[in-house]
């Protein structure tokens, strides 16, 4: 494995009513996707904010390529911010000059626009732009340094499932750049499909970190049944079988799936909503924790 | 209606009273302006005429120390230097000049009047009265035209307002928004970000101003008696400094409230006393006092002394240096107190 980037060692971040993160540690290696899951209120931004740099921690240290954070990391840090105004009054490729301007390398400008598809748009001003167009135009913003390490917060909070896709479409071309992410975000599926590794924070710490498959092959049987709740009686809560509630269903985790039907089936519970798939990250923080991640 | 226009109201008062800071500004500042404008302008009637009195010491004039200087309606003023009181009565800012030799016991009274000066002529008569066989000295030379004198003012005040509303207001924006904090994760130090606000608006006021300049006196057939590039020098100087105050009441507020509080709390004062409309030549010595800390009282003096006079380095020399001093001390305020986010 690639030697990490980034390492956060035993970071407190204590207000004074609150501890927003207690004593979070872990490495992100050099070229791979890092992603911090929770849900809001669980200590991603601050953690994030704090690897950034513009977050001082109250205790614990952050090492960019084995070093506290200086100089150097601002110059080759790219960051997304979950809301970031922009001037009013300037163009797309205004917005672009300007902040290129903060760096002393990075790319050129032209470049940046045709990377991040925003050639349509480079002369509009960026007050005018759509909410995924304006997610697009702060991505190509964070990455106006040409950035070994890109931070993404809650990157697509926000967007319609359209441009959803676009943007994660847009990451995985920078991914494939040999570009090291940290992503936070409580939107799975996103953490599926772009991250190499994660980390599940409730409550300030981190309860489960790992590739997502290792993550589901440790907490989980092969496969998970969903029954709508108003379906499931009272009475079938008396069976031997491990049974989750969420909002409006119950989820029962088996490795027997054969001997699970046939005792709902004995307990005369109707199964023709019944559901029968494989467990994603979402059933993982649901086991994890008791709590639904958008709760 | 009624309902959701009560839940609003409700939320907006809440959110206006919470706000303890901006609450306290809103309800000092007209008070604090009642109270000191009383200061200032009540009193006794104004006098009628104005005679400056040559003084070794600067310390208030004893009116038992001549008969002359027991006259009612007349203003007697010290004066410090006899060419800066002869300027004076040349331009009718003062009705005669008077050394009444109080320093020298036994000598000849002296005066100068200026003959085209009505009131002179009738001051001259008192004083005739009062001090027989004083040494007459004759100027001529007519009065400086209001306009004149308040042009200085209102280019002043427009630089003033756009000193510290401009920049004031927009790095509370960028706050409020989130752009600081974006920038703040780039290598852009608060240093630069700051200097960058201040050379930007600097620039932008010293080509309004020039533009007003220009336009207004030719409308008004102004032409300066002084040197333009020291009147540029003075522009700069009290430009930066009264940016750099900008800059130091948005250093680190969110409160767009609270912000325009404090900036009303500047700028009316500055607005009422550092002599944009009326000379404080003559108010009590505590009004000159306030009005001497303002950064826009020594543009203003330094300014006139130019374009009405014709002053050079020499003379505006100290205002000078109350700008530089101010321009710098605000700025190393500004620059240590600012924060990029409010948390």
């Amino acid at each position: 494995m690639a030697p990490p980037i980034l390492e956060v060692c035993d970071v407190v971040k204590e207000y004074p009513a609150v501890t927003a993160v207690d004593g979070v540690s872990f490495s992100v290696p050099e070229g791979t996707c890092f992603g911090l899951l929770g849900p809001n209120g669980a200590g991603k931004t601050t953690t994030i904010e704090i690897m950034e740099g513009i977050l001082e921690a109250t205790r614990g240290v952050v090492r960019y390529r084995g070093e506290p954070l200086a100089a150097r990391f601002r110059e080759e840090a790219g960051i997304l911010f979950q809301k970031t105004a922009l001037q009013d009054f300037l163009s797309v490729r205004q917005s672009l000059a300007m902040f290129r301007g903060l760096y002393d390398h990075g790319l050129e400008v032209e470049e940046i626009i045709r990377l991040c598809a925003l050639e349509k748009l480079a002369d509009r001003d960026n007050r005018k732009l759509s909410g995924g167009q304006q997610q697009r135009l702060l991505l190509a913003i964070a990455l106006v340094n040409d950035p070994a390490v890109l931070f993404l917060d809650e990157p697509t909070t926000g967007l319609d499932p359209q441009a959803r896709r676009n943007f994660w479409e847009l990451i995985q071309s920078i991914k494939a750049r040999r570009k090291t992410i940290i992503l936070t975000t409580h939107y799975m599926e996103e953490a599926e499909l772009l991250c190499d590794e994660i980390a599940i924070m409730d409550k300030g710490r981190i309860i489960a970190q790992g590739t997502p498959r290792q993550l589901l092959r440790e907490h989980f049987a092969e496969v998970l049944l969903e029954l709508p709740r108003q379906e499931f009686p009272e009475s079938a809560r008396q069976l031997p079988l491990q049974v989750i509630d969420t909002s409006d269903r119950v989820e029962i985790t088996t490795n027997d799936l054969d001997s699970t039907l046939r005792t709902l089936m004995d307990a005369r519970v109707p199964l023709n909503n019944l559901r029968i798939r494989p467990p994603n990250l979402e059933d993982l923080f649901l086991e994890l924790t008791g709590k639904e991640l958008r709760a | 209606m009624m309902k959701r226009l009560l839940a609003v109201w409700h939320a907006r008062n809440l959110e206006f009273v919470r706000d303890r800071s901006t609450l306290i500004f809103t309800l000092l500042l007209p008070i604090m302006l009642i109270v000191g404008m009383g200061f200032v302008f009540g009193g006794p009637e104004r006098p009628l005429f104005k005679v400056g009195v040559i003084t070794a010491d600067p310390k208030p004039i004893d009116k038992n120390a001549h008969p002359f200087l027991q006259e009612r309606f007349v203003d007697f003023v010290p004066i410090a230097g006899e060419a800066d009181g002869v300027r004076k009565v040349t331009h009718q800012a003062l009705d005669l000049l008077v050394d009444l030799g109080l320093d020298k016991p036994g000598s000849v009274p002296r005066y100068w009047v200026n003959t085209d000066s009505p009131k002179g002529y009738i001051v001259e008569k008192l004083l005739l009265a009062a001090a027989p066989g004083s040494q007459r000295q004759q100027v001529t030379g007519a009065a400086t035209r209001y306009v004149d004198w308040l042009f200085p003012g209102i280019l002043g005040m427009n630089m003033m307002f756009s000193c510290l509303f401009g920049v004031g207001y927009v790095v509370l924006r960028y706050r409020k928004t989130g752009f600081l904090k974006r920038l703040h994760a780039t290598p852009l130090t608060a240093f630069e970000f700051l200097s960058a606000q201040v050379l930007s608006r600097l620039c932008l006021i010293l080509f309004v101003t020039t533009l007003l300049y220009i336009a207004i006196g030719s409308i008004i057939h102004f032409h300066s008696a002084g040197n333009l590039l020291l009147l540029a020098l003075v522009a700069v100087v009290a430009a930066l400094s009264m940016i750099a105050l900008g800059l130091t009441i948005a250093a680190r507020f969110a409160s767009e409230e609270l912000v325009g509080g404090l900036l009303n709390m500047l700028t009316w004062p500055m607005m009422l006393l550092s002599g944009i409309w009326f000379s404080l030549e003559g108010s009590p010595k505590w009004v000159q006092w306030v009005a001497g800390i303002f950064p826009l009282t020594h543009l203003l003096q330094a300014s006139r002394a130019i374009m009405l006079d014709g002053a050079g380095l020499p003379e505006i020399a100290p205002h000078l240096a109350y700008l530089v001093v101010t321009a710098v001390a605000f700025l190393a305020f500004g620059a240590w107190s600012f924060r990029w986010r409010f948390d």
